[in-house]
Formats: C-alpha cells, structure tokens, sequence
C-alpha cells in the first residue's frame, strides 16, 4: 500500500514512483522501488534535528518540487558539447542526459573481455544476475533521500570487472543536467569489481552551461572483491543552482584496497556521503577530497568508515577553501567494530577560511569498540601564518599575491595526488585558473 | 652616500627595545660581518630590514640606494629595490614549487622596473644557469618550496633565490647555522660567486666560522641592540679566541 502521505513530504511523489514502477522490470526490481516508497514515508525528509543534516537545509530543495525526467532529458546534447568535457578521448564512457542513458554519446569499446560497462536499466533487462545479487544491498537508507532514489530507481551506469581482469584505461562516467526542464535525476551506479579486479573510475557531474535549478538524487554502490583495487575519482561540477545529493556506499573485500577522490568544484548545494565498510581482513582505503567554495554555497562531506575486520587500514583527507558567504560541512565519523583488532586510522580536515562570512563545521569522529588500535584525528581551521605571507613578501610578491599563491598550493596538493594524469593535470589547471594571482 | 645607511635605529618587539641606536653605512661592493652573542639583536636588524610588521622602528632612519623612506615601504618594495633577507629559519610552502615560486618573484621585479615578464621558458634557461653558478641541483626546481629540505638544503635553496633575483644589497641571517661542513663550503661558494663590485653583503653569524670561507671587508660586533665595536677581518678571529665575555667585559662598563 502507497502511504497517502508521501505528496505532503514532495509534490508529486506517489504519480512519479507510480510511473517508474508501471516502466515494467523483473520481480526483484519492483520489490525493491516499493520498500523505496515505504521507506520514504517512513523517513520522510531529513531536517537539521537530525545529526547527519544538522547543518544542511533541504527545504529549498524540497519546495522546488523538481520531478524525474524518466526517459525524457531537458534537450538533446552534442557530441560537441561532451568533447571538451572528456579527459582523454580513448577512454570508456558512459553519458547520462538529465539521468537519462544517452547511448549516442558514450564509447563502451575496448574493453578487455568479460568486463560489461554500460546502462544499469540494459544489464537488468539482459538479466544480469550480478545486478540482481548486489542492487540495493550495500546502499542503507540512511535518509529519505536513498529510499527516493530506490522508489525511482530506473537506470544509471553499471561496471562489472570480473575476476582478475585489470582496466587499463579509466572509465569515465559523466551525467550532464542541461537545466532545460528543472528536473531531477535519480541516477543510481553499480560497480562491481571481481577478485584482484582492477580499475580507476571517473565520475562527472556537469551542469551544462545552464543556470537553472535542477536536482542530483545519486546513490552508489561499489564492491570489491577480495585483493581488488579501485580509484574512484567524483568531480562535481554542476550548475550554478544545481542541487547534488549523494550517498555512495563502499564494500571492500578482504585486502582490496580503495582510493577516493570527492573533488567538488561548483554546484548550489552538494553533498558527498560515503559509507565505506572495510569488511574483509586488511582491506585499505584512502578517502581524499577537495571542496572549493564560494558565493552562498553549500558544501557537506559526510563520511563514514566502518573498520569491521581486522588489520584494515583508512585515511581521510579532505581540504577545503571557504570563500564568500559559504557554508561548509565536514563529518567524518569512523567505527571501529568489536574484533577489528589492530586498526589503523586517520580523519584530518583542513579549511582555509578566505573571508570573514564563511563558514565550516568539521567533526571528525571516533567510536571504537577494540582495544588494540591506532586511531587519531585531527582538524584545522584558518588562514595562512604570517611568516609565510612574509616570506612571499620579502621576494617581492604582495601580499594578496602570497594569498592567491597560497591558496593555489593548498588546494593543489590534494590534486597532485591523483595517479590519472589526465585528470591531475586538467584539475591542477582548474585550481590554478581560480585561484593563482589575476 | 654610501648604498645602505643606517642611523640611530631603535627597534621595538613586543614592547621590549632590542636595538638601541644602530649606525652602520655599507658600500657597494663591501662585505660587513655582524657577530654577537645569542640575544643581541642580529635577527632583528636583518628582519627589520627586510620589513617584517612585527619590528617597531621607534627612532632613527634607513636608506638604501638613495631612498631615505625605506622604512616606510612595505617588505616587497624594498624587495624590488634590490634588497634580499637570506632567512635563518625559511618557511617550508607545500603544493607551491621552487621553480614557480621564483618565476613570480623574478617577473614582479621585473614588472616593478618597466622590464617584460619571463615567459616559462625563459626563466627555466635562467633558473638552469643560476643554479649551475651557486652549485645547486636540478631537482630543486620541481620540488615544492622547502618543503622536506634538510637545513643545508634551505640554506642552499635561499642562495639560488639570491643568485636568481641578482639584489644590489643580500643580507643572510647565520646562513652558516645548522651547516655541516660540506654544507658550509658550499653555500660559502655560492655567496663568493656572488660578490661583485655592485653587490654589497652583511653576513649576520655567531661563529667565525663562516668568515674563514666568506671573507669580510669589516666586522662589527653587536652587543645588547648597539654595535659595541668595529674592525677588520682580524676582529672576528680575537673575538673566536677570547668569546663574547670579552666584549661583556669591555661594552657593560
């Protein structure tokens, strides 16, 4: 039964996960959009009483109402439009259009055999029954947000490395809003990656060259197998009044190891959630981001690392340059379950606050339910020492200068860490452009 | 009148005085040693120089290269006038490097003075050929701004800004401190290939030994913010002879 009560928490809800149920799908599907609506009445919408939200107001995003674009994106994009958007032309990719699977545009050759990159919505027609085993398993609920995306969960992209396969070029996964209909996405990624499976993701999320209102509703999955290797890379550079929200899960194996990279460039409200559990014996993750903001936006990197097995080790490091009016969230909370002896862990978090009107909230957080292990964080807030802006100053560089330099270096380091030099270099350019002296 | 002239200069720093009336002229060309016990006040001359905020000029005055309002200018003007602080402790800068650190310095002088900036290109062929002179290798360039560096290396790394930045007027604060002996010969090296008659030094140092590789034309001694005495090269081997209780002895009287 449809709670009557879901059109009050947003406008249109119960017509829209009607339609994509009646878009047809096995049993297992349908099952899975219903427990969606249920639970989405249920949690309703998060408010800032809730821990989780507490500094992240929706109600702006919920009062905009925007609905799916199901199988109708804003406009037709050209393959014009995508080219400069690629950071290497040979690469796999895989292009959405206002959530919408936009086939013309991708390059789904070259991969090595067995691997299967491609729609979420054309794997589960084909009966893919590694769908089957993992959709909707790893993602928690952890707002209404996550059951709204499985109420409306229709198509997004999928990758499958089976066992022991190794990618040599990344994959790039790119979901453009045109803005052209203020809709929503409910774009919903499955990667899957086999026993000593390797492969570096690209994840873009663009507004495309529009200023209009739309909504991001993203849910991730990822699991890997045991001895698996992933480096995923989510740059967020949607519009000027998009709205992204995204909750990604990760599911590591034994001694698989994950690097991550949230780099969020633009965008009205963004936020990256991701819930990683370290579930097998000496799985590693490295969780490192960048968040660039400015103007009247609103930034929330909500991480969560589950050490659930023994001798697995994680690290976040996430930096952010706080500019304008801006509101900026960091949590970053990590579990260290009962028997997951000799853990090793690290949360830093540093801002550099370049106006007096911006804000951040950081918590980095620790629950710890073994004895024996190695847990510390730490976080930091300000500008930069005197003695260095001195130091610029004695060289003959002003001292708005120093701070453009500076600026440029801290949010820099963070991009000089990532292995795909395409990506490295094309995001060393974006920070220097925004911030190295005019 | 001589390149830098400095006149009864009275410091503050937090309220306390450390210098109490400094006179000293330094011609182009010249070398001046400035030697003194720990607290005497070397640091301070050599930053208040340089224009760091936190050094109050309560009396006195400074000109260099003719401009009597040298105090007033801000630390990158004196810059762009020629003027250079090889720091005792320089700052590490992570994400920023060498190479692109310095470019920016040169092409802000250069623009002070009318002079076209330095495309990338020209200044890696000027960078190359300033760190072959001062003996410094090519990795630094790419490296990130002492960050990392051993002491000997941020020592070596403020003479390459030094021969980069060609100053009419280098001050070093104990360039020669936390140096091994390889270190020291080779920096002294370097600030040798730098002397020239349109360059004028003082070399801030506790130690004598430095002045064995870097030979002074005059050393002064700076004794509780005053220079209590001045002379010639043989002043800093009596004064590695006797200490600094011999100056104690003669200056508290």
């Amino acid at each position: 039964m449809i709670p009557t009560t879901s059109n009050a928490l947003w406008p249109h809800f119960d017509e829209d996960s009607g339609r994509v149920q009646s878009l047809g799908g096995p049993a297992w599907l349908q099952t899975i959009r219903r427990a969606g609506v249920e639970r989405f009445a249920e949690l309703g919408l998060p408010t800032h009483r809730q821990e989780a939200w507490r500094f992240t107001n929706v109600a702006p995003i919920v009062k905009a109402g925007f609905r799916p674009a199901l199988n109708q994106p804003g406009r037709t994009v050209t393959a014009e439009e995508v080219t400069p958007l690629l950071y290497c032309p040979s690469w796999p990719r895989i292009v959405f259009v206002d959530g919408v699977y936009a086939p013309g545009l991708g390059r789904l050759q070259g991969l090595p055999a067995g691997v299967t990159l491609g729609s979420l919505a054309t794997a589960i027609a084909a009966g893919d029954v590694s769908v089957e085993q993992h959709l909707a398993k790893h993602a928690s609920e952890t707002s209404g947000f996550v059951a709204m995306n499985n109420a409306l969960l229709h198509d997004g992209a999928y990758l499958h490395v089976p066992d022991g396969v190794t990618l040599d070029e990344p994959v790039h996964i790119l979901y453009l809003a045109t803005g052209a209909r203020e809709a929503a996405a409910h774009p919903r990624n499955l990667v899957i990656l086999g026993a000593a499976a390797k492969a570096a993701v690209v994840e873009s999320y663009v507004g495309l060259g529009t200023s209009a209102a739309y909504l991001t509703n993203l849910v991730s999955e990822f699991v890997l197998g045991e001895k698996a290797s992933l480096h995923r890379h989510k740059i967020v550079e949607e519009g000027a009044a998009g709205h992204h929200l995204e909750s990604a899960a990760v599911v590591q194996g034994r001694e698989s190891v994950v690097e991550s990279y949230a780099m969020t460039l633009t965008g009205r409200t963004v936020r990256n959630e991701l819930n990683v559990s370290l579930a097998g014996d000496g799985a590693r993750a490295e969780l490192k981001g960048l968040y660039l903001n400015d103007g009247e936006r609103l930034i929330d990197n909500y991480l969560q690392v589950t050490h659930a097995a023994p001798h697995c080790y994680s690290r976040m490091g996430y930096k952010g340059v706080l500019d304008g009016a801006s509101n900026a969230v960091f949590t970053g909370k990590v579990h260290v379950l009962p028997g997951a002896q000799k853990t090793d862990s690290n949360q830093l978090n540093n801002n550099l606050l370049l106006s007096g009107d911006a804000t951040i909230d950081t918590k980095p957080q620790l629950e710890i339910f073994a004895d024996d292990v190695k847990c510390t964080h730490g976080a930091t807030i300000g500008g930069f020492p005197r003695e260095h802006l001195f130091y610029f100053q004695s060289r003959g560089m002003t001292a708005a200068m120093a701070h453009a330099i500076l600026t440029y270096g801290f949010a820099s380091e963070v991009v000089h860490a990532i292995a795909v030099p395409e990506l490295r270099a094309r995001l060393a350019k974006y920070v220097f452009d925004k911030y190295s002296p005019k | 009148m001589a390149m830098l002239e400095i006149h009864n200069l009275h410091v503050e720093v937090d309220g306390n005085e450390i210098l109490r009336g400094v006179d000293l002229k330094v011609e182009a060309g010249e070398v001046h040693a400035i030697m003194g016990p720990n607290g005497s006040g070397k640091s301070t001359l050599a930053q208040t120089l340089a224009g760091h905020e936190a050094y109050e000029v309560t009396q006195g005055d400074v000109s260099f290269l003719g401009h009597a309002d040298f105090l007033e200018m801000p630390p990158e003007e004196r810059a762009r006038l020629g003027f250079f602080l090889a720091f005792q402790y320089p700052v590490e800068i992570p994400g920023i490097s060498n190479a692109y650190f310095l470019q920016s310095s040169v092409n802000e002088i250069r623009k002070s003075h009318g002079l076209p900036e330095l495309d990338a290109i020209e200044f890696q062929d000027l960078l190359a050929e300033k760190m072959e002179q001062v003996n410094v290798p090519m990795q630094f360039a790419d490296r990130n701004v002492n960050e990392g560096f051993s002491g000997g290396e941020k020592k070596r790394n403020e003479i390459l800004q030094m021969a980069v930045l060609e100053p009419r007027m280098c001050v070093l604060d104990e360039t020669d401190s936390g140096l091994d002996i390889d270190a020291l010969r080779i920096v002294s090296e370097g600030i040798n290939k730098l002397r020239s008659k349109e360059r004028g030094f003082i070399l801030v140092t506790h130690y004598q030994r430095l002045l064995d590789y870097v030979k002074p034309d005059y050393v002064h001694v700076l004794y509780r913010g005053r220079l209590v005495k001045s002379g010639g090269p043989e002043l800093a081997a009596e004064l590695e002879a006797k200490g600094y209780d011999w100056i104690r002895q003669t200056a508290d009287v």
